[in-house]
């Protein structure tokens, strides 16, 4: 269907293409776009996948603990325990289910990522806002902020303000946004000073919008798609700091349901035994796949939302 | 051109002074008490807390701290590291050439192996290397640091036994610390052959082995990328064309025509290339449990060791603001249409 209405040659003579067949004809076009690359569809699935694991965690595998996000464990032995019945994908140093771990660690990465992106987002709309649509010294200092924050190592920003605030899940969260506002900020600030001066906003402007209205109902909607493609492509650093963070034992405390965590675990199991060094495999491979896939998936995803939204940036790769 | 370097310069003690003033008005969050905590190593010291708050000055508003700590860093003392038990100063002193050795081996395989790497792939276009070196760098994005450097330490290590974690063997460590061996630089590898010692030398390589190639796996994806977009397009251009049509070898054209333009992009990225290099440092270093800066710093962060978690902020910002301007200095020397102001 698309096919043919793309090539009759009335469409773009005509002066007053109805609206609903644009808006259908480009969401076709958007899904076919998407749809040509294999990698993005790729990505879209493990995506998919990784949401239905937080969806049905609770069913796939049960809680017993009082928080759901800690991880059971039978006894206190500290070696690892290979995968077996009870335990699929085994248990790391002092039993903690690898299984339960990896399900409920897709929960966690998702809670985390999506916590910071709202937090970056609601700092961006506030001060990309005000430093977009009035200017002036406000936006100069702005900026300048900005521009400190995003010269220094994301990863050691982090942790130092987890080092000051102390371990927790919170102060991880609350670490990785303090990062990655300034990107947020920066787009929104660009996206207002490019839509400003649009026909339509000065029309609102004339007809008497004050700036709040002008700011919610006509800047902020048209300058969504490219905090989209942003946030997609972000997911998968954000969840890689935090993994990082807990690595270093600055994220989620001893027996959370984190890959980070669980992967530190594995750090003293790098050498297997005297027969077989490659004993505790599971330990690090499990967690590992988890954490690679998920971001894998997000940055293919990522790129297909930067592709198919914003068509300016085709030809650059 | 002096007078641009002079200026960024004078950035630097601005730079320090906001991480500082972030730093302290982070610490305003804990009670005088938790801070206090860290000089404290068994129960019957309890007692002692209040003069410790005291002593430390922990109780006055945070300017008056901060006032304190400026006069003191003015005087040269950064403070006290409870977790490399010296001075702060010291420990940065100390730790500073085994980070100092390990970036600057990344940074020369990163730039060999990226710009190699590249450059081939946007020659051989759509071809199998291109499609193993794009695959790689996307791979390379998704899989965290110290995901890929117990990998490798699984393999490396635990099976082959090849290339141990941590700086040197233990001979080798005493045999450094003995007075016959003469510590010019603090650089092992360097050191090891100013001293005549080849074994010491191997036995430094063998080490820093694992985390170089933990590091380089990671920055060299973006520098591929980069190295081979920019190829392609210069690849493109007339000049190559009349090089080509002139009958030049393939090797000539590609070599002394088209990389020296295509690489100019690439010195943009080399400031980037520094961030994720002292951000990888942190975190290779912890894995591989080699004794640097940004191992230390992990160390003081999760033990609440504010001087030191002061100092190591510092360090990096001071050694960004410096990693920065060499990549714009760089950038206004190779490209004589650039002009710095």
């Amino acid at each position: 269907m698309t096919a043919v209405r793309s090539s009759t040659p009335a469409i773009p003579l005509s002066r007053t293409p109805s609206p609903g067949r644009t808006a259908e004809g480009g969401w076709h076009r958007t899904l076919r776009r998407f749809r040509r690359n294999p990698l993005s569809v790729l990505g879209a699935l493990i995506v998919a996948f990784f949401v239905l694991v937080a969806l049905l965690a609770p069913f796939l595998a049960h809680p017993t603990e009082r928080n759901p996000f800690m991880i059971p464990h039978t006894g206190y032995a500290s070696d690892p325990h290979p995968p077996g019945p009870g335990h699929p994908f085994g248990t790391t140093e002092e039993q903690f289910d690898l299984y339960y771990g990896v399900v409920w660690g897709t929960r966690t990465a998702f809670v985390v990522a999506l916590s910071v992106v709202a937090t970056a987002v609601a700092v961006a709309l506030v001060l990309g806002s005000i430093s977009g649509y009035y200017g002036g010294p406000l936006d100069e200092l702005v900026m300048r902020v900005t521009d400190i924050f995003l010269a220094f190592p994301g990863l050691i920003l982090a942790v130092v303000i987890v080092a000051v605030l102390g371990q927790s899940v919170r102060n991880a969260v609350i670490a990785i946004a303090v990062v990655e506002w300034p990107s947020y900020t920066r787009l929104l600030r660009g996206e207002f000073l490019r839509v400003r001066d649009m026909e339509y906003v000065q029309a609102a402007q004339a007809l008497g919008g004050g700036d709040l209205h002008i700011i919610t109902r006509h800047v902020i909607p048209n300058t969504i798609y490219p905090m989209l493609i942003l946030a997609s492509l972000n997911m998968g650093g954000i969840v890689i700091t935090f993994a990082a963070l807990s690595f270093l034992g600055l994220g989620a405390p001893i027996g959370y349901a984190d890959w980070g965590q669980l992967i530190s675990l594995s750090h003293n199991w790098i050498v297997g035994t005297a027969g077989d060094p490659f004993t505790f495999w599971y330990t690090l491979i499990v967690p590992g796949t988890a954490i690679f896939l998920f971001v894998l998936g997000w940055n293919l995803l990522g790129d297909a939302f930067r592709d198919v939204f914003d068509p300016r940036l085709q030809g650059s790769r | 051109m002096t007078g641009f370097i002079l200026r960024r310069l004078l950035l630097l003690p601005f730079v320090a002074l906001g991480v500082s003033v972030l730093i302290f008005s982070l610490l305003q969050f804990l009670t005088p008490a938790m801070r206090a905590s860290l000089y404290i190593h068994d129960p019957k010291q309890l007692n002692a807390l209040p003069d410790i708050i005291r002593k430390y000055h922990l109780d006055q508003p945070a300017y008056v701290q901060y006032w304190d700590w400026l006069t003191q860093v003015a005087h040269g003392d950064l403070g006290w590291s409870e977790t490399a038990r010296e001075p702060v100063a010291d420990a940065i002193r100390g730790y500073f050439p085994a980070t100092l050795e390990l970036g600057v081996y990344s940074f020369a395989c990163i730039l060999a192996l990226g710009i190699w790497l590249g450059t081939q792939s946007a020659v051989h276009k759509d071809r199998l290397l291109d499609h193993i070196s794009r695959f790689t760098s996307i791979s390379g994005a998704s899989l965290p640091t110290f995901v890929w450097g117990l990998l490798l330490l699984m393999v490396f290590y635990g099976h082959f036994g090849w290339f141990p974690p941590d700086r040197l063997s233990l001979a080798a460590g005493l045999a450094v610390r003995s007075p016959a061996f003469h510590p010019y630089t603090g650089l092992m590898t360097v050191d090891a052959l100013l001293n005549g010692q080849w074994w010491i030398f191997w036995d430094a390589l063998r080490h820093l082995v694992l985390p170089v190639a933990t590091l380089t796996y990671f920055l060299t994806a973006v520098l591929v990328r980069i190295t081979r977009s920019s190829m392609l397009e210069t690849l493109r251009t007339d000049y190559v064309r009349t090089a080509r049509a002139k009958g030049l070898a393939q090797r000539t054209v590609v070599d002394k025509h088209a990389r020296r333009n295509a690489l100019i992009p690439v010195i943009t990225l080399a400031g980037l290339l520094f961030v994720g290099l002292l951000a990888g440092v942190v975190i290779t270093e912890t894995v591989f449990n080699y004794p640097g800066i940004g191992r230390w710093g992990v160390n003081a962060s999760q033990q609440l060791d504010i001087p030191a978690v002061t100092g190591f902020a510092l360090i990096f910002s001071g050694l960004l603001v410096l990693g920065n301007l060499c990549a714009d200095v760089l950038y206004a020397l190779v490209d004589p249409r650039i002009r710095l102001q």
